[in-house]
């Protein structure tokens, strides 16, 4: 079977879920290969044979993280170039994708982003303006480059003894022109990622100011969630832009979309449509929100949300 | 400082976007179009640019004859000039293609940097920006939510899922920003009477220097099979709170197997 390469996607070597679900996809399309970029192979060694990977490549030259997004290209460019791979699939994070489109061009292949399916042949399925259509397509010209969103494919292990090939990169002049000076953290708390969370959280201009977002994230918490948020809410600033769900900010895929106080402009639809079960909470009935949803209530945010947080801390005892 | 700010017309943002049966592209006609949204974040940040080192703004479109308009509110709101590629061979070029064209146009312009948004509201790849800096050579600096420019050289903080990065490069440089670097300005009614006057080129292919094999459907490395629109969600279950309502969602939560 041909062989299949996956991007590992990683914070400090502990692989990102997505990267464990391509994994599984790649199995079900060829042999998947690894390729581990960056420091701290150590920490990710073990999960990459759980789940599968018949081979592992490892650029780990420390210098490859001193740079943003044309390193990692330059490394999978150099590795297409001698193993020939059936194909090569990447988280569709915004650096995947970009990493994916610097890859696509040193190739001179096609590239489809954002597949929330990939099936014999390489046709991907796409979920496109904002889920008001699903498309089949495929690359036409050389190695077809995917990108492919969280929550896509249910991560199954499948354990491998992986073969190892340590990969020596001399980076050119042109991947090292962006230098990275500095990586701040601004993350608050332990909730989990918003675009690989299982369930999201959203508030929006009901809830009237920041502050009342702790409600948002009480309720989230109860249910391990992330938190996210309509345009409104971060045009007002009450919560950080990289938390908007929507056309201008994240698409999200979870088994579960709560959205309150959120009326659903297609704006905001654009980003949660495909979400699996989406429930909402708003006081205004003739919401657009409502037409979307498995299940809703009409009624005062500020009453519901404590309400379904203390059910839901109850039923855990 | 000159600086060039890549811009698309895209269907509004707030109207359902529809793909044409005869060749699965999206249907650009029939719908009201505008400034890609994250790009007039682009151009701001190049008029504050040029308000504070001075220089030049060119705006540059790929894309039908329609998009005029979108390069006219550019103008409007203060850009110098514009440069517009328009060829029926570009129809239905893919990301790959698009950013071929894109990359031969910017040939045409003298610049220092190039400014666009991080992606265009109705394709949402978010890859043309390093597309870009890989077919110029130039740095990327992309996912910018605040840049400084100091002689030659580029600093960003690029947003991340965490946090940002502090990202420096010397120019030329591609840099892609998100919306929330800064609060476009509204073209004034004098902006709107200028613009008329701006100069704006118009170039076919082959005055851009594209290969016509590169673009279009046939240039790129895509297609589409087939597609469908979204069967309609059947209703589902709405309550109304009468003071029960936080119980109710518990039991809808608990019935999915949830908590």
């Amino acid at each position: 079977m041909a062989e299949v390469l996956v991007l590992v996607e990683h914070f400090e070597g502990a692989p990102k879920k997505v990267t464990l679900e391509l994994l599984t996809l790649a199995r079900s399309l060829g042999e998947p290969s690894a390729v581990y970029v960056g420091a701290g192979y150590d920490n990710a060694k073990a999960v990459l044979a759980e789940y599968g990977a018949q081979k592992v490549y490892i650029a780990a030259d420390g210098e490859l993280d001193n740079y943003i997004i044309a390193p990692k290209a330059e490394v999978l460019a150099q590795i297409v170039g001698s193993a020939s791979p059936a194909a090569v699939l990447i988280p569709s994070s915004p650096e995947g994708k970009e990493i994916a489109a610097r890859l696509a061009v040193k190739l001179d292949s096609g590239i489809i982003t954002d597949a929330v399916g990939v099936s014999d042949g390489f046709v991907c399925d796409q979920s496109i303006f904002g889920g008001g259509y699903t498309v089949k397509s495929q690359v036409s010209k050389g190695t077809p480059v995917i990108t492919v969103r969280p929550n896509s494919t249910p991560p199954e292990p499948s354990p491998a003894t992986p073969v190892e090939e340590q990969v020596a990169v001399s980076l050119s002049d042109a991947a090292k022109k962006a230098k990275v000076l500095e990586r701040v953290s601004e993350k608050k708390g332990g909730r989990p990622e918003l675009t690989e969370a299982e369930i999201v959280v959203s508030g929006g201009r009901g809830l009237g100011s920041g502050e009342h977002f702790a409600l948002i994230e009480k309720f989230a918490d109860s249910l391990g969630a992330a938190v996210g948020a309509s345009r409104a809410a971060t045009d007002a600033g009450w919560y950080p832009h990289q938390n908007q769900v929507g056309q201008t900010g994240k698409t999200v895929s979870p088994q579960l979309y709560i959205a309150v106080g959120i009326s659903g402009a297609i704006q905001h639809r654009a980003g949660m449509q495909t979400s699996k079960t989406i429930v909402a909470i708003n006081k205004d009935p003739e919401a657009p929100i409502f037409e979307l949803v498995d299940f809703g209530v009409v009624g005062d945010l500020f009453d519901v949300v404590p309400q379904v947080t203390e059910q839901i801390e109850a039923r855990k005892g | 400082m000159n600086i060039v700010v890549c811009v698309k017309q895209v269907p509004d943002t707030y109207e359902e976007k529809k793909l044409s049966d005869a060749d699965k592209t999206l249907d650009r006609e029939g719908v009201e179009g505008v400034m890609n949204e994250l790009d007039e974040y682009a151009v701001e940040e190049a008029l504050r640019l040029k308000e504070a080192h001075g220089g030049e703004v060119t705006i540059l479109t790929v894309g039908p004859e329609k998009a005029v308009e979108t390069i006219r509110k550019a103008l409007s709101m203060g850009a110098d000039a514009a440069v517009h590629v328009v060829d029926p061979a570009l129809h239905g070029s893919d990301a790959l293609a698009t950013s071929y064209a894109l990359a031969q146009a910017l040939g045409t312009i003298q610049h220092d940097l190039v400014i666009l948004g991080v992606e265009s509201t109705d394709a949402r790849m978010s890859v043309v920006p390093a597309m870009l800096a890989e077919r110029t050579g130039a740095a990327q600096l992309s996912f910018a939510r605040k840049v400084e420019v100091n002689g030659s050289t580029v600093k960003i903080e690029r947003q991340t899922d965490t946090g940002y990065d502090v990202v420096e490069a010397q120019t030329p440089a591609i840099v892609s920003v998100v919306e929330k670097i800064n609060e476009p300005r509204y073209p004034s009614f004098k902006g709107i009477m200028a613009a008329k006057k701006k100069p704006l080129t118009t170039l076919s292919v082959a005055d851009a220097g594209i290969d016509t094999s590169k673009v279009g459907l046939g240039g790129s490395g895509t297609s589409v099979a087939e597609f469908a629109a979204r069967p309609p969600k059947q209703a589902g279950t709405i309550v109304k709170d009468e003071g029960d309502g936080g119980v109710k969602l518990a039991e809808f939560l608990a019935s999915q197997k949830i908590i």
